[in-house]
């Protein structure tokens, strides 16, 4: 045992010991796991900035944000990347941002993209992803998932973005009846996890039968484990979708890296990586095209999304509304 | 001269009331019915319990002196040693309560153990010695502090009655040696015959001017009288 | 006097520095959070809830824990067999077991994959959840059901055995024994055991955490950590911090009123000898009973070494360098709270106060998040809270381990002070004399035990650290709960052994440290 303890000791003195300068880059935990994007755009980045890259996980998207406010401008983050949509305007209040510099960024979007403060890297909708050997009916709406029995896992609104994107995706297809509909879909909810991480290893150990993420999940079952039988539950009320941002710490200390970074960020050496490290769509599709499984995917007919402002404006109540609902 | 004036004692429903004196030199039984108030007569002298009135030592008031300021030196019924010290070391409290000993202090610790009749016997822990031993080591520390006063309560109850005899007759002769004013408490009149000059009777609250051991036994009065039953 | 006087004043002034301290860190951090709660909206739909789940999971758990405990414990206590006395020492060992690692052995046999769930399964049932209330309650009464059935078990060796002697001799029944002998006992224990359990139950954090979260399952706790880590709303961090406090100081004061057990007691290694429990059906009955609670008891522990072993080969060093973190705060934690518990300890002695004592203890009351909380609100104008997120662990956890040092330095040190007290006095020791040659030595096996608790409890301690926690110094705890937040299940596993192995460790050396050589 003292062999690595040395081993560690020697590699902290060692991090010390480099003078090189160092770009932070708050993001959330699934993104820097050995399987995620994280190390693969570490070296690519390194490769050219001659700089150290230090991704920090800080928990899920959400807490991005918390732990942002809880240290203001005394922040270490240069860059923070993870915040989606949803989160944009809270984060655009907390005046922590400063504008990314980019003239008309190429991007691949469904929509068209207008902010001066952020930029997409990814995006992706959501759905309930369910094991075809197990699940033989799945559901086709958010009724019918109300009817059946099926048990779900979900993440808490207020410390992960997909949990945040199905309390609107909800809201967005109940309107005011949203409240009487988590009612409904109470019983049938396994537990709420803190992170979407926490959610789809309990999914994949058989802990329940559906799992909140994303119309892209099934292919990294397909893609890396050589796995079909994992798919996407289509609904015919839409899918929501989440885009994924980054932006630039206004009290960074690393100006020049942290632009770099930002430019870096829509280019092939990172949006090559997204589509099989994150499973997500690049926000920029890469020089070679979609990895081949991408094309098994589901494709919604009707994208939901409340924009910036307008999210920020339901936000707040749609939780509340769920919390109060869910405790019943 | 030892005397107590008006010494009162109050632990809330029991009293103790003194007013006596102790000639310097001599060897004081203080007998009487147990819960009379032997023991804390003893303590209110050794200053482990506030008392009103007046001690006072050769004109000197102890009244308010830590037992340590006193020029007294108690040796208890049982717990004079502390287990985790040696036998050496729990004489050498009695020169330095700090332990801080020099070179000259330490001889002085083994004379004294010599002097008990313990020579040697200093690295031991008092789990390692006999309860007779164990008495000899508190006598020891009481040699060193060489206080004018000694108080003794019940030190040797758990000894067997050899035993109990000898240290009698060893502290008796301690005393007159050092010229040491002993009190002892005793449940054992026994123990008054053998070695007290005088006898200190506590009954009902008071503690009495000590009599002579001979005159007290051979016209004993009342209290004392029910006590020893007959 | 005037050295009397001395040696009592700072004795006195010492202890209320102390004394002070943790007052200072359990109500001076509650006023700084109501101070900061500048806008204390409402208490919410969500926050009656939590105070709900709180309030029905403490009750549950300290009900099922107690109302188990008593044929467990009368089983333990008229059966003598090989292994009882290993048995009844592993029934200490939840309490210095950490919450995150107990909730890893638990998910590995009550799990949905795990070994209950899948028995269930192939006998054709349906598996069972243990995330939400059920998880919950289960954790909590796996950790409590040991602490009841050793204070109820003392109560029932408390009985003299002369009394069953008597009993068998005027040829009882079981049933007259129960009513003449142990009902009396047990109105006394139960009480006592149910309030310590409720209070224990009350404040629970880390395993509401991992096992429930949401809405339905969230303890105002865990309730206080949401509102501060993911809302940033200070003003309800503060509400529920207030609410959380004067629920737990209720509780205590409740607690202390009705005699509180010690938990600690020794000398549980012999039986009573009975005559009338010889029937082969409450032979049967007994030893089923021993059975199950020691495999509830050793399954989940056995599950964590089992699932640990393979995966200690290829930890990642991280884990290693949070396990060196964790010794540190763990060390740091001893100092501290042998340092408060030592100058409170005294004073409560010498001034004869149960007040001083009562109030050290208090903190049992107090919430480890409502302390960070606060602190996190008076460190952050002057400095980067995150930077001290390891020195505040191990303040709030030597804080959090005063009330059983206390329990264990008051008794000894009064204990001390009848025996020794006039025999020092006399010789003139005092101040550092009677501390270093009087106190020291003698109360090596408290201090010992004392200081073998703060490290164990610092050293597991999933609480204050995940509220400070900057990303990249975690405690072992808090990167083994990352490492199951992302499913990261062997390394979770490897880590879980090494925590659990290095919580006993630390407990055993400081624990034996304080027996060997120590004079009775």
């Amino acid at each position: 045992m003292r062999t690595p303890i040395i081993a560690a000791g020697l590699v902290g003195l060692a991090s010390v010991a480099n003078a090189q300068d160092t770009l932070t880059v708050y993001t959330y935990d699934s993104f820097v796991a050995e399987w995620g994007p994280g190390p693969v755009i570490e070296k690519a980045f390194e490769a050219r900035c001659d700089c150290d890259l230090e991704f920090v996980a800080v928990g899920d998207g959400a807490e991005i944000l918390s732990r942002l406010r809880l240290e203001g401008a005394r922040t270490e983050a240069d860059v923070v990347l993870g915040l989606d949509e949803n989160l944009a305007e809270a984060a655009r209040e907390t005046a922590l941002f400063a504008p990314h510099g980019i003239e008309s960024p190429q991007l691949d979007l469904p929509i068209e993209w207008q902010d001066e403060l952020f930029l997409p890297f990814d995006w992706g909708y959501f759905a309930f992803i369910y094991d075809k050997t197990k699940v033989d009916n799945p559901p086709t709406s958010f009724e019918e998932l109300a009817d059946s029995d099926l048990s779900i896992l979900i993440q808490d609104p207020r410390s992960s973005t997909p949990g945040l994107g199905l309390i609107l995706w909800v809201k967005a297809v109940y309107g005011e009846e949203a409240g009487a509909y988590w009612e409904r879909l109470n019983d049938q909810i396994v537990t709420v996890t803190k992170g979407w991480s926490e959610a789809y290893g309990m999914f994949v150990e058989g802990e329940a039968d559906m799992v909140l993420s994303y119309t892209t999940s099934p292919a990294y079952h397909l893609i890396a484990e050589d796995d079909d039988t994992k798919a996407a539950a289509a609904f015919d009320d839409g899918h929501y979708m989440q885009i994924e941002i980054a932006g630039k710490v206004a009290s960074t200390e690393q100006g020049e890296l942290a632009d770099m970074f930002m430019d870096f960020m829509l280019t092939d050496g990172f949006q090559s990586a997204i589509p099989t490290t994150n499973w997500m769509y690049p926000a920029k599709i890469p020089t070679e095209g979609l990895p081949d499984g991408f094309e098994t995917l589901h494709e919604p007919e009707s994208a939901l999304i409340y924009l910036g402002a307008e999210a920020e404006a339901i936000r707040d109540d749609a939780i509340e509304e769920w919390r109060a609902a869910s405790t019943r | 001269m030892l005397t107590l004036e008006n010494m009162h004692v109050d632990l809330g429903g029991f009293t103790l009331d003194a007013s006596l004196s102790v000639e310097p030199g001599r060897k004081v039984a203080i007998l009487g019915p147990s819960g009379a108030g032997k023991s804390t007569l003893l303590a209110a002298l050794g200053g482990y319990q506030p008392a009103s009135g007046r001690v006072l030592w050769s004109g000197t008031d102890l009244s308010g002196k830590s037992p340590a300021q006193r020029p007294i030196t108690t040796i208890f019924q049982d717990n004079n040693l502390f287990p985790h010290l040696t036998a050496a070391q729990n004489v050498g409290l009695g020169v330095r309560p700090d332990l801080r000993l020099s070179k000259g202090d330490v001889a002085r610790v083994d004379e004294a153990l010599n002097r008990v009749g313990l020579a040697g016997l200093g690295p031991r822990k008092p789990a390692a010695l006999s309860g007779g031993q164990i008495a000899r080591v508190a006598l020891a520390r009481a040699l060193l502090r060489d206080k004018p006063i000694m108080l003794l309560d019940e030190p040797f109850g758990a000894l067997g009655p050899a035993l109990r005899d000898e240290m009698l007759g060893f502290i008796a002769a301690l005393a007159d040696e050092t010229g040491a004013t002993l009190l002892m408490v005793s449940h054992e009149p026994g123990d008054a015959r053998r070695i007290a000059d005088d006898v200190i009777l506590v009954a009902d609250g008071v503690a009495h001017a000590p009599v002579p051991t001979a005159e007290i036994f051979a016209h004993p009065p009342e209290a004392l009288r029910d006590y020893l039953g007959h | 006097m005037a050295r009397g006087i001395d040696a009592v004043t700072r004795t006195a002034g010492a202890g209320a520095i102390a004394l002070a301290l943790v007052l200072l860190l359990t109500l001076g951090t509650l006023a700084a959070v109501a101070v900061r709660a500048e806008s204390a909206g409402g208490f919410g739909v969500a926050d009656w809830a939590a105070l709900r789940f709180t309030l029905i999971q403490a009750t549950l758990s300290a009900a099922l824990s107690v109302v188990l405990a008593v044929p467990i414990g009368r089983a333990f206590a008229r059966r003598r067999f090989p292994g009882r006395s290993l048995l009844v020492m592993l029934l200490g060992a939840p309490f210095i077991l950490p919450v995150i690692v107990a909730v890893f052995g638990l998910i590995s046999v009550f799990g949905r994959s795990g070994i209950v769930s899948q028995a269930l399964l192939a006998l054709g049932f349906e598996p069972i959840s243990i995330y939400g209330f059920h998880g919950v309650v289960l954790a909590h009464v796996f950790f409590n059901l040991p602490l009841a059935t050793r204070l109820v078990l003392q109560g029932w060796l408390a009985i003299p055995a002369e009394r069953f002697r008597l009993a068998a001799s005027l040829g009882m029944t079981s049933r007259d024994i129960s009513r003449h002998l142990e009902r009396p006992m047990l109105r006394e224990v139960v009480p006592g055991a149910f309030l310590v359990i409720f209070l224990l139950c009350l404040t629970s954090f880390a395993v509401a955490l991992a096992l429930g979260g949401g809405p339905r399952a969230t303890t105002i706790e865990l309730a206080i950590y949401q509102a501060f880590r993911l809302d940033f709303d200070l003003g309800k961090a503060a509400l529920l911090a207030l609410v959380q406090f004067v629920l737990g100081a209720a509780v205590a004061l409740i607690a202390l009123k009705v005699a509180l057990p010690s938990g600690f007691g020794s000398g549980l290694d012999r039986a009573v000898m009975r005559w009338d429990a010889n029937s082969p059906v409450l032979r049967a009955l007994d030893a089923a009973l021993i059975a199950l609670a020691t495999l509830f008891l050793v399954l989940p522990m056995a599950m964590i070494a089992v699932d640990g072993i393979p995966a200690l080969t290829s930890l990642p060093p991280s884990v290693f360098a949070a396990t060196l973190r964790s010794l540190g705060v763990a060390m740091a934690s001893v100092v501290l709270s042998i340092s408060l518990a030592l100058p409170i300890a005294a004073w409560a002695v010498k001034s004869r106060s149960r007040l001083v004592e009562a109030i050290g203890t208090l903190t049992i009351a107090a919430s480890p998040l409502v302390i960070g909380t606060g602190l996190f609100i008076l460190i952050f104008p002057v400095a980067d809270p995150f930077a001290f997120a390891l020195p505040v662990t191990a303040l709030v956890n030597a804080v959090m381990s005063l009330p059983f040092a206390l329990r264990a330095l008051v008794p000894a040190l009064g204990q001390i002070e009848a025996d020794f007290g006039r025999l020092a006095d006399g010789l003139g020791m005092s101040g550092w004399a009677r501390f270093r040659l009087v106190w020291l030595p003698r109360l090596r096996r408290p201090l010992g035990f004392s200081a073998g608790l703060a490290a164990a409890l610092s050293m597991g301690d999933l609480g204050v650290i995940a509220l400070f926690a900057s990303p990249d110094t975690p405690t072992l705890p808090l990167q083994l709960y990352r490492l199951l937040s992302a499913y990261r299940m062997d390394d979770a596993a490897g880590a879980a052994l090494v925590l659990l192995a290095a919580s006993l460790a630390v407990f055993w050396v400081f624990d034996r440290g304080g027996r060997v050589n120590a004079d009775a």
